[in-house]
């Protein structure tokens, strides 16, 4: 019998319960590794299970409980995108050319709530590289929606919204470069936050895109990404794009009134072409916010529809410089028997990495490539600043802007691969934060014909704060962000 | 700006991979509709706006050219895919 109401416990109640010493960590470690055993077969969500490390780090865990020393996070497991370098244990990108690549050290991020006591049950399945939005182009195969087996969970971190959702970990962490922390969270009906570029270090997550690049919390609830966040931000040394910014307490001022608050709808987002079920899901939440205090204003964001094409410029062209250093020489995949050094880069790439990658490295080496650099490059940082003045000057009249985070539910597999750009769409409201640099949340409104919606909010540069008390008070006052599938998942 | 199989072609080389002649027409189609996309740039004039390739503005932080990591060869080295005593091995490149 699985034990829904355990595994659907947000982080929150969990600590409290491990700090009363009314579960232990090593039950609670046991409980999810048996949900995971249980489901992954279904769901192909986990590419690597870390059993006796993380029974182990559990027992230490219970052992600095049991001394009083906990900190927030001491004993509560977590589940890593397979993009954040994990040392001693496999990280592969979702990608063949990491199949076989074990970090000889922690990303920042995993250190930081290594620090904290966390327990690592494993590594999550992901779009190869964090390239696509369905997850359908990992090496490793497609992670399915635990709502529905047959709809993809979204992308590039599905497969930690799908684990989180199917109750396989009650904290999971994700990336997002143009949406791949709000979509899938989405489209899996759970919270989770892309902050402020620079807030999260970069040091040991495989590079994308890096001036688009950003790690954040995904979990049940705003106030567990607000107690994850506290942990994984700051400034570092060995990433000299954080930002050297106070961080302040998110889950301490969590209750901070949002009477008063002004949020921003943008018209390009509220426009005809927005799915009108959306709208209405989007548009109930936003009146909760309303009854809370906040006031709802129509802005402007004249150029968003630039996003699109801005971000598919910029993006690959970050991605083939980032991915030149995949040369079957000193990491990663080698082609057998190569006849020389060409032989061996070309083959061994061609071989390493999926379709979706190679279009995006083909895309940025063009953009990038002698007499197209103005044209493209160029042209797209230009049209990047445009994009972020929009943002700017909403801000001057508005505390927060909202929309949807994706444009519809989960859709089924196959529906968008032939198509690049189709699937490109899929992040046609996350992108623009992205090259504007700003904090992004999905938080779930509700559902449409039984497969969840989130509503995104974009906040000032580093006021993840005002995005997360403006959610916790939306799951205050409504039980959206609670719905879950049936844990009880079985391979159809 | 339409592409030809020929381009794509010399951008793969550029980007060091391969694309096997049957998958060509697939490929050069594929990349177009992104490059259609992505000509959408040019409607819009951007002659007095600076390029912006750090979201805030950052500037570059520099630290104190000093060593701040310890010798960790032996591990590093253990993700090579060929190694002797040591080094990267590839294939003959002088002869």
């Amino acid at each position: 019998m699985v034990d829904t109401k355990l595994l659907t416990t947000p982080v929150s109640q969990l600590r409290q319960l491990l700090q009363e010493r009314d579960i232990s960590s090593v039950e609670l470690t046991q409980a999810y590794l048996n949900q995971i055993d249980a489901v992954n077969g279904a769901l192909n969500a986990v590419i690597t299970i870390c059993r006796e490390q993380a029974l182990e780090e559990a027992r230490v865990a219970d052992a600095q409980l049991a001394k009083g020393q906990a900190k927030p996070l001491t004993g509560i497991p977590i589940l890593h995108k397979d993009i954040f370098c994990t040392h001693g244990v496999r990280t592969t990108c979702g990608s063949r050319m990491l199949d076989q690549f074990i970090p000889a050290y922690d990303a920042t991020v995993v250190s930081k709530l290594k620090a904290e006591g966390v327990v690592v049950l494993g590594k999550c399945n992901m779009d190869e590289f964090a390239m696509g939005s369905s997850n359908e182009t990992s090496y490793f195969g497609s992670v399915k929606n635990p709502w529905n087996l047959d709809c993809v969970p979204g992308g590039s971190s599905g497969g930690s919204a799908a684990a989180l959702a199917a109750g396989m970990a009650p904290l999971v962490t994700g990336t997002d470069t143009g949406g791949s922390i709000r979509q899938p969270a989405s489209l899996c009906g759970i919270t989770g936050l892309k902050p402020t570029y620079g807030r999260v270090s970069r040091l040991g997550i495989i590079a994308f895109a890096s001036s688009l690049d950003q790690a954040g919390p995904m979990a049940r609830t705003a106030e567990d990404c607000a107690l994850a966040l506290t942990v994984m931000a700051g400034v570092d040394a060995g990433d000299s794009t954080s930002a050297d910014m106070p961080v302040p307490d998110f889950h301490a001022a969590l209750n901070t009134d949002i009477e008063g608050l002004r949020i921003g709808l943008p018209r390009e987002y509220f426009n005809d072409d927005l799915d009108d079920a959306v709208r209405n899901r989007v548009m109930t939440g936003l009146g909760e916010l309303e009854k809370a205090g906040a006031t709802l204003v129509d802005i402007d964001l004249p150029h968003s529809h630039y996003a699109i094409a801005t971000y598919y410029v910029i993006a690959p062209a970050e991605a083939s410089a980032n991915l030149a250093r995949y040369d079957g020489v000193r990491f990663g995949h080698r082609c057998d028997k190569p006849k020389d050094l060409v032989d061996l880069y070309l083959r061994s790439r061609s071989e390493g990495f999926g379709e979706e990658v190679q279009r995006r490295i083909l895309v940025g080496t063009y953009a990038l490539s002698a007499g197209f650099y103005d044209a493209y490059f160029n042209k797209a940082q230009q049209v990047r600043r445009i994009i972020a003045q929009d943002f700017h000057r909403a801000f001057e009249d508005v505390d927060v802007i909202a929309g949807p985070s994706a444009p519809g539910v989960a859709f089924p597999f196959g529906a968008k691969q032939q198509d690049p750009v189709a699937m490109y769409m899929e992040d046609i409201y996350t992108l623009a934060v992205n090259l504007a640099g700003l904090p992004g949340l999905s938080t779930p409104a509700g559902l449409i014909d039984g497969m969840p919606v989130g509503l995104q909010l974009i906040g000032k540069p580093f006021d993840e704060q005002t995005i997360l008390n403006m959610a916790h008070r939306l799951q205050l006052d409504t039980d959206w962000h609670m719905a879950h599938p049936n844990l009880e998942i079985s391979a159809s | 700006m339409p592409v030809s199989p020929e381009d794509i072609k010399n951008v793969a080389l550029l980007a060091r991979l391969s694309i096997s002649t049957s998958d060509l027409a697939e490929v050069t189609e594929r990349f177009g509709r992104v490059l259609q996309l992505v000509d959408e740039l040019n409607t819009i004039d951007t002659s007095e706006v600076m390029p912006m390739s750090n979201p805030h503005d950052m500037e570059q932080r520099l630290r104190q050219d000093a060593v701040t990591e310890t010798n960790n060869r032996e591990a590093l080295m253990a993700s090579a895919p060929a190694q002797e005593q040591g080094y990267f091995l590839v294939p003959k490149v002088i002869d």
